[in-house]
């Protein structure tokens, strides 16, 4: 098509002398994947400990000793009384209050079982959790150290119940070793792709129309898809662009896997920018100043961010909010990249995406062309 | 001028609700001719013109422009016509080549055409040398020409020409008119609103528009010889008053 040529040949020309798209697509995302792979994480470190010891018994001792040693608890304050403790969690200066009963030790050793207290502030729901998880580990694994130690006394005091205690083993597959910008990283990289081109592309239609250009535009014979095409175009390569960009950086700073094929990373973010830059023009249809695209924008892309597994699992979702992530292009991109580079699937395991974007792709694009109004 | 009608226009009326913008209006314009569409700011010029180039969409009556339907066959007007719009409308960020490469691109024109198309403008309006210059390094009044000169780069029937002279200075409008002018002998006919009406004594016919109806229309002399005025001047300011 010749008058595609000329349509995409102005757009590449007007993007490359744009001072500040160039930066915008390099250093901005390398900035961003960089600060949030390493910032964002829900890596629990610095639990801040008030123990209130009322036993002060080697035994009580020994698990205050054992708990420090772990190097995500800190003990901040070992007040007397559950007051002086609550009054440090009121001020914000303690995490969680473990308390240990008086007679603590002695009912122990009479395997009466005795009860610990711990007080989890829950303001961060997911600090609280995982937190007072990690705790209750520490405890359970003082409990069993002592079971072993001292195995003839427990043999003698109660009938043997030191095989009651279940253990759970965990293998951590796909990221052994729990790094957590190999599971950021790959999320970002998508979302910073769909987040530029989206903005780019609801930006730039509404930008002739401000200045005035697209109106002459709408007397030239061309055809609403060879306009919607020709702003589609550019803008795909920069999205490819950036998605290498991301790609790069991902490698050389936090060494991410790769586990599955590039090809199909790539095959799928030319499916998903498509899909996310239809959605762009068609906002873009609808806004008659920049500054009205970037707020129709904005509403989708923060519904799109805070939807789609980036920082709260999906699985976690309620069950009608897990429909609504359908039809989240970036939803179903971090999906992807995160299989493929973490657990090296293949096309076969990310169809279901394939499928939802495509469709996707197919409704915003042809609702952008559809609403573009060359007539008033 | 000859007796054919290139645009023929009947009762043609645009409501923004309430708001009547356009009133029924009725008129020809003929192969060649430059048609002088005067009015006071506010009083329908532009829209009216945009219903006739396609860019706006009739509520009633009906209108043929070079042959077409105004209303079923918008988008082929499109490719017999040529439109300059008041806001200026060439690509800032381009060069002077690069805006006519663009424009002669989308309008079909092959590739040896609009290398034709691009000397003979650069050379007409003497640009040669800003050729590669980015269009907004240049003054107002030769961006205003190139406008022009672009908005017939692909030869079109008729050429809309909203206030072209808008803001440039009278050596610059002497030139602008005689660029019009050369078109005009070319065959193009010129549909061209202004509300400077030293310029409508240029045209060969001029409508005054006021509150989107058509209350005059004739030659610049008879508009005159009736409203028994000296200037176009006085002729606009005896419609308007009324």
């Amino acid at each position: 098509m010749k008058l595609l040529k000329y349509l995409i040949q102005k757009e590449f020309i007007q993007i490359l002398r744009d001072k500040t798209l160039l930066p915008m697509m390099t250093v901005l995302p390398i900035i961003q994947l960089i600060l949030l792979s390493i910032a964002a994480s829900n890596e629990v470190k610095n639990v801040r400990l008030a123990i209130v010891d009322k036993d002060q018994s080697e035994m009580s001792r020994q698990l205050s000793n054992k708990v420090v040693a772990n190097d995500r608890f800190s003990i901040v304050a070992a007040p007397f009384n559950n007051n002086q403790a609550m009054d440090l969690m009121q001020a914000d200066k303690v995490d969680i209050i473990l308390e240990v009963p008086q007679n603590f030790e002695k009912e122990f050793y009479r395997g009466e079982a005795p009860k610990l207290q711990m007080l989890v502030n829950a303001i961060n729901g997911q600090q609280a959790t995982i937190g007072s998880g990690y705790l209750s580990s520490i405890i359970g694994s003082l409990n069993q150290e002592i079971v072993l130690n001292e195995p003839v006394l427990f043999n003698s005091n109660s009938n043997n119940n030191s095989n009651a205690t279940i253990i759970v083993s965990n293998n951590t597959w796909y990221n052994p070793e729990l790094k957590y910008p190999h599971f950021m990283a790959p999320g970002i990289l998508a979302e910073l792709t769909a987040l530029l081109t989206i903005i780019l592309s609801a930006m730039n239609i509404v930008k002739e129309r401000e200045v005035g250009t697209i109106e002459q535009i709408n007397v030239t014979p061309i055809k609403k898809w060879q306009l919607i095409v020709g702003k589609l175009i550019p803008f795909l390569c920069i999205g490819m662009f950036v998605l290498t960009v991301g790609l790069t950086v991902a490698k050389l700073v936090f060494d991410i896997p790769m586990r599955g094929s590039l090809l199909l990373i790539y095959g799928y973010g030319f499916v998903n920018i498509i899909c996310v830059l239809g959605l762009g023009l068609l906002i873009s249809n609808f806004a008659n100043t920049q500054q009205q695209a970037i707020f129709i924008a904005f509403f989708f892309v923060m519904i799109f961010i805070l939807m789609c597994g980036l920082f709260t699992p999906i699985d976690s979702m309620p069950t009608w909010a897990q429909y609504f992530t359908i039809p989240n292009p970036l939803a179903h991109f971090i999906s992807v990249t995160r299989k493929v580079l973490l657990k090296g699937s293949g096309f076969m395991d990310v169809k279901l995406e394939f499928f939802y974007t495509f469709i996707l792709a197919i409704i915003f694009n042809s609702l952008a062309i559809w609403t573009y109004q060359k007539q008033e | 001028m000859n007796d054919e009608k290139v645009i023929q226009v009947q009762d043609l009326t645009k409501k923004f609700g309430d708001f009547t913008a356009v009133d029924a209006i009725t008129f020809d314009v003929y192969r060649g001719e430059i048609f002088g569409f005067l009015g006071a700011n506010g009083a329908g010029k532009t829209t009216a013109m945009k219903m006739l180039n396609g860019l706006s969409k009739p509520t009633s009556g009906n209108g043929t422009v070079a042959g077409l339907d105004v209303i079923k066959q918008s988008e082929k007007i499109k490719e017999r016509i040529g439109y300059m719009s008041q806001r200026f409308s060439l690509y800032e960020d381009l060069t002077v080549k690069e805006n006519i490469r663009f424009y002669g691109g989308v309008y079909g024109l092959s590739k040896q055409k609009i290398k034709d198309k691009t000397d003979q403008i650069l050379e007409e309006l003497q640009l040669t040398e800003v050729a590669s210059k980015l269009v907004k390094a240049l003054p107002l009044g030769w961006k205003q020409r190139l406008a022009f000169a672009i908005s017939m780069v692909h030869d079109p029937k008729i050429v809309f020409l909203d206030e072209p002279t808008g803001g440039v200075d009278p050596a610059v409008r002497r030139q602008f008119w005689e660029a019009i002018y050369e078109a005009a002998k070319g065959g193009s006919t010129i549909f061209v609103t202004t509300h400077y009406m030293d310029e409508a004594e240029y045209c060969d016919r001029v409508s005054i528009m006021v509150d989107g109806k058509i209350e005059a229309l004739d030659t610049p002399d008879n508009l005159k010889a009736h409203y028994n005025a000296e200037s176009m001047d006085e002729v606009f300011l005896k419609l308007a008053r009324n």
